[in-house]
């Protein structure tokens, strides 16, 4: 017999939002190394500034950066991305806002994952100079990374499973979403002006798609007879067991907010599930073919707005605004 | 004596040393310890040291030091070396502790009713009635169990004899308490050789007990209540401890902005909407409690709180009102207060303190002005005090003349005597000063945290043991 969790114990709804704020800034610190690394690594000679390019234009910071920065390299991008904290795409505020709204949940989260965040949050700070030299960087970025998914490993062997933890696996699943989208988009959108087309998009280039996604691998299991740029971005966006598609993470965001609901019997779950509703079914009832043919770049616009109409709808709801 | 690893060379010098205890029957536990101390090479201490200053900083068991645009986040220092306490000690403290609070709790009550001590002539009625710590709102308000000091933190410091006294009761919203545990997880961790096959009383009661006298003193008629612990957020200095009873209760930490009163009761806003609350443990000052009763511009605190006390719907503790009973002008009377109401001597006596508003004891004071500690009884955090023989002859005068301009606000006392423990310096274990601040937690009935907080003054010679002047502090061990 199994001891049922408690589900009278009440969740301040401001630490809901932190939970979801936690897990979302931690994602985006271990997307922004698999990006910097993946760019470092593909960044060919010819083509350098129109890889560090298509980075900035992922996370909407051209702008941002060229305010202080004159060529997009390496060492500039990852100068604004690794130690810029008056950055706010940067690792640097990610890290401070992760810790800030885990130290709001420092009651609530285990020892042991405010102990790493802690950890972590002083490693990613002592970074410098040094660190973000092109020998460096791939070292750095797999320090990020590791770093996430110790976090990701803590949360999951130790952190309590009541509400609290389905809030913050709504944020990991809201990020996650809008990152792949991201990420499709600049590769088939920002370096391609005129709507994407198989023949434009070389192997090299999928190759360091699925890699920054981590779906090489299982890209190559799924379609072992070459890469087919349309299908790279259905692997990408719709496979229903990749971690990282956007189909994936809405089932996810879809299991979470019905625990919630079911379980917590929270009633403001509603406009956030009809929300979400939209979401699937723009994702659900389509191929990669009708989204093509309705054009991806609209359509990764698209997913964004309602990710962030839904990010919005839980904040007002059931986060206490 | 034989001294050897860590303690050779070790002198205490003329002062009462907790660990060699000299003139004491030896006490089988502490001769123990004192062995395997001897033990351990001085290299190996350090590096356990090392690690244990390394891992509270990792953990966050940290206090926050704000200064111009900075906030560092510093840990209180923590010296591996424990701070022993005899059973028999033991006994004397609990009990000494135990009566203070009662007559703390029954003093505000009569100052908040009847004001028969002030009638009586015991306690100068102005002291108390002009205070700056009376709260008017409180005048007449009945708290479950007559208990307005529902935790406690009683400063205790050994003389040369080895005879406990009371320097202060800190009755408002005492902290520190959170290092007493975590002093004692550190141990374990890092040094639990030391502490093998000796009975030393546990500290992890803490929360279970503290969340029950939460519970009994929740409005009647509610079978299971909501706790909160309110604090002003994570900026403030003290959020680590906060975290810590919060979570020792398993009660949700939220801030004011969480909290509101409707309909006369008080709710917490959460993913579900509003759910109520019975009681609240809070770590916000009196002023900024609710903006509506105090400070009008309090963004911390929750407006319509006070109100909704009074009338019963809610538990607040400590309560409002108790800095009149810790003031330092009104800590001089404590003796008397004790007798008064219960009829017994202190069984703790007080260090001797002289109220400059009295003109005996300014005249006493400037008369002895070298020799004597002299304290403003607003000010805590070891600030604003003077130390005469540690005073140079214009430092001396420059106090004189403020001293004189505005007596009421100071006390005198001695050169306060503490007591001495091995404490791991950078030249070797030295003996420094330390203090003891035991816990009390009171519902229905007042519980006693074995120990309590030892800190230790880390300068060679200091007597200030703040954490804000470079204290750090210790495991205090009750020997069962």
């Amino acid at each position: 017999m199994s001891e049922a969790v408690s589900v009278s114990h009440h969740l301040i709804a401001r630490h809901a939002g932190s939970a979801l704020w936690l897990a979302r800034y931690m994602e985006r610190i271990e997307n922004l190394a698999r990006l910097l690394d993946v760019t470092k690594t593909y960044a060919g000679d010819g083509e350098v500034d129109r890889n560090w390019l298509s980075l900035l234009r992922i996370n909407g910071d051209d702008d941002e950066f060229f305010a202080k920065h004159g060529d997009a390299d390496a060492v500039s991008v990852a100068r604004f991305y690794l130690l810029d904290a008056a950055n706010p795409s940067s690792v640097q505020t990610a890290i401070a806002c992760a810790r800030e709204n885990a130290r709001t949940l420092r009651a609530l989260i285990s020892t042991e994952m405010w102990l790493q965040i802690n950890v972590f949050h002083a490693r990613i700070r002592a970074l410098g100079e040094c660190d973000i030299a092109p020998e460096n960087l791939s070292a750095v970025c797999a320090m990020l990374k590791e770093g996430v998914q110790a976090h990701g490993g803590i949360t999951e062997g130790t952190f309590y499973r009541d509400q609290c933890w389905h809030f913050y696996m709504l944020g990991r699943h809201l990020e996650r979403t809008d990152q792949i989208t991201r990420l499709i988009d600049t590769k088939f959108n920002a370096l391609l002006p005129d709507a994407a087309t198989d023949a434009t998009i070389d192997a090299g280039e999928c190759n360091a798609l699925l890699r920054a996604a981590a779906g090489y691998h299982a890209y190559r299991r799924e379609h072992p007879h070459g890469y087919l740029p349309r299908e790279v971005a259905g692997f990408l966006l719709l496979n229903g067991a990749f971690p990282r598609s956007a189909g994936l993470n809405v089932a996810q965001l879809d299991w979470h907010l019905n625990q919630l609901r079911v379980r917590y019997h929270l009633r403001n779950c509603v406009s956030a599930l009809e929300r979400l509703d939209d979401l699937q079914s723009m994702l659900g009832n389509q191929t990669i073919d009708s989204i093509l043919a309705f054009g991806l770049s609209p359509f990764l616009d698209a997913v964004q707005r309602e990710v962030a109409a839904l990010h919005a709808d839980i904040m007002t709801h059931l986060c206490g605004g | 004596m034989q001294q050897g690893g860590v303690l050779a060379g070790y002198d205490p010098g003329n002062w009462f040393c907790e660990m060699l205890r000299p003139g004491q029957q030896s006490d089988p536990a502490l001769s123990l310890l004192l062995d395997r101390l001897r033990l351990i090479p001085i290299e190996a201490l350090r590096s356990r040291a090392a690690d244990a200053e390394r891992d509270l900083l990792e953990r966050g068991i940290t206090f926050t030091v704000y200064s111009d645009a900075t906030a560092i986040d510093r840990i209180l220092p923590f010296d591996l070396i424990p701070r022993v306490i005899t059973a028999q000690e033991w006994r004397i403290l609990e009990a000494g502790v135990t009566q203070r609070v009662r007559a703390l709790n029954l003093f505000l009550y009569d100052v908040y009713h009847d004001r028969k001590i002030l009638a009586d002539g015991v306690v100068p009625r102005e002291l108390v009635l002009g205070n700056a710590g009376y709260c008017q709102a409180m005048i007449g308000f009945d708290p479950p169990f007559g208990t307005y000091v529902h935790v406690c933190g009683t400063d205790i410091i050994r003389d040369e004899a080895g005879r406990f006294l009371v320097l202060e009761d800190n009755a408002r919203t005492p902290s520190g308490v959170a290092y007493v545990v975590e002093n004692r997880h550190m141990t374990l961790r890092v040094l639990s050789d030391l502490m093998t096959g000796l009975r030393v009383r546990g500290v992890d009661e803490y929360g279970l007990r503290l969340h029950r006298a939460m519970a009994e003193i929740a409005p009647g008629g509610i079978s299971d209540p909501q706790v909160v612990l309110l604090s002003p957020g994570i900026f403030n200095s003290a959020y680590f401890e906060h975290v810590f009873l919060a979570r020792e209760m398993g009660v949700p930490l939220v801030e004011g902005e969480d909290l509101l009163v409707k309909d006369g009761s008080v709710w917490m806003r959460t993913t579900a909407g509003l759910a109520p609350v019975h009681t609240i443990y809070r770590r916000l000052n009196d002023d900024f409690l609710d903006p509506d009763a105090f400070r009008p511009d309090s963004a911390l605190g929750v407006r319509g709180l006070m109100e909704a006390w009074r009338r019963g719907k809610v538990a607040i503790a400590n309560a409002v009102g108790t800095g009149v009973a810790d003031d330092k002008a009104v800590f001089a009377y404590m003796p008397r207060i004790i007798r008064y109401y219960l009829d017994e001597d202190a069984i703790l006596p007080n260090v001797d303190t002289c109220s400059c508003a009295e003109p005996d004891g300014l005249a006493y004071t400037l008369a002895h002005l070298h020799e004597l500690v002299v304290k403003p009884v607003a000010e805590s955090g070891g600030y604003g005090l003077l130390i005469g023989p540690h005073a140079s002859k214009a430092e001396l005068e420059e106090f004189r003349t403020l001293l004189k301009s505005n007596p009421a606000n100071y006390i005198s006392q001695p050169m306060m005597k503490l007591s001495v423990s091995p404490t791991l310096c950078d030249d070797g274990v030295k003996a420094r000063h330390i203090d003891l601040r035991p816990f009390a937690v009171t519902g229905r009935d007042t519980w006693v945290l074995p120990g309590g907080l030892t800190r230790v003054a880390l300068r060679a010679g200091s007597l200030v043991v703040n954490s804000s002047q470079g204290g750090g502090s210790k495991d205090t061990w009750v020997l069962a």
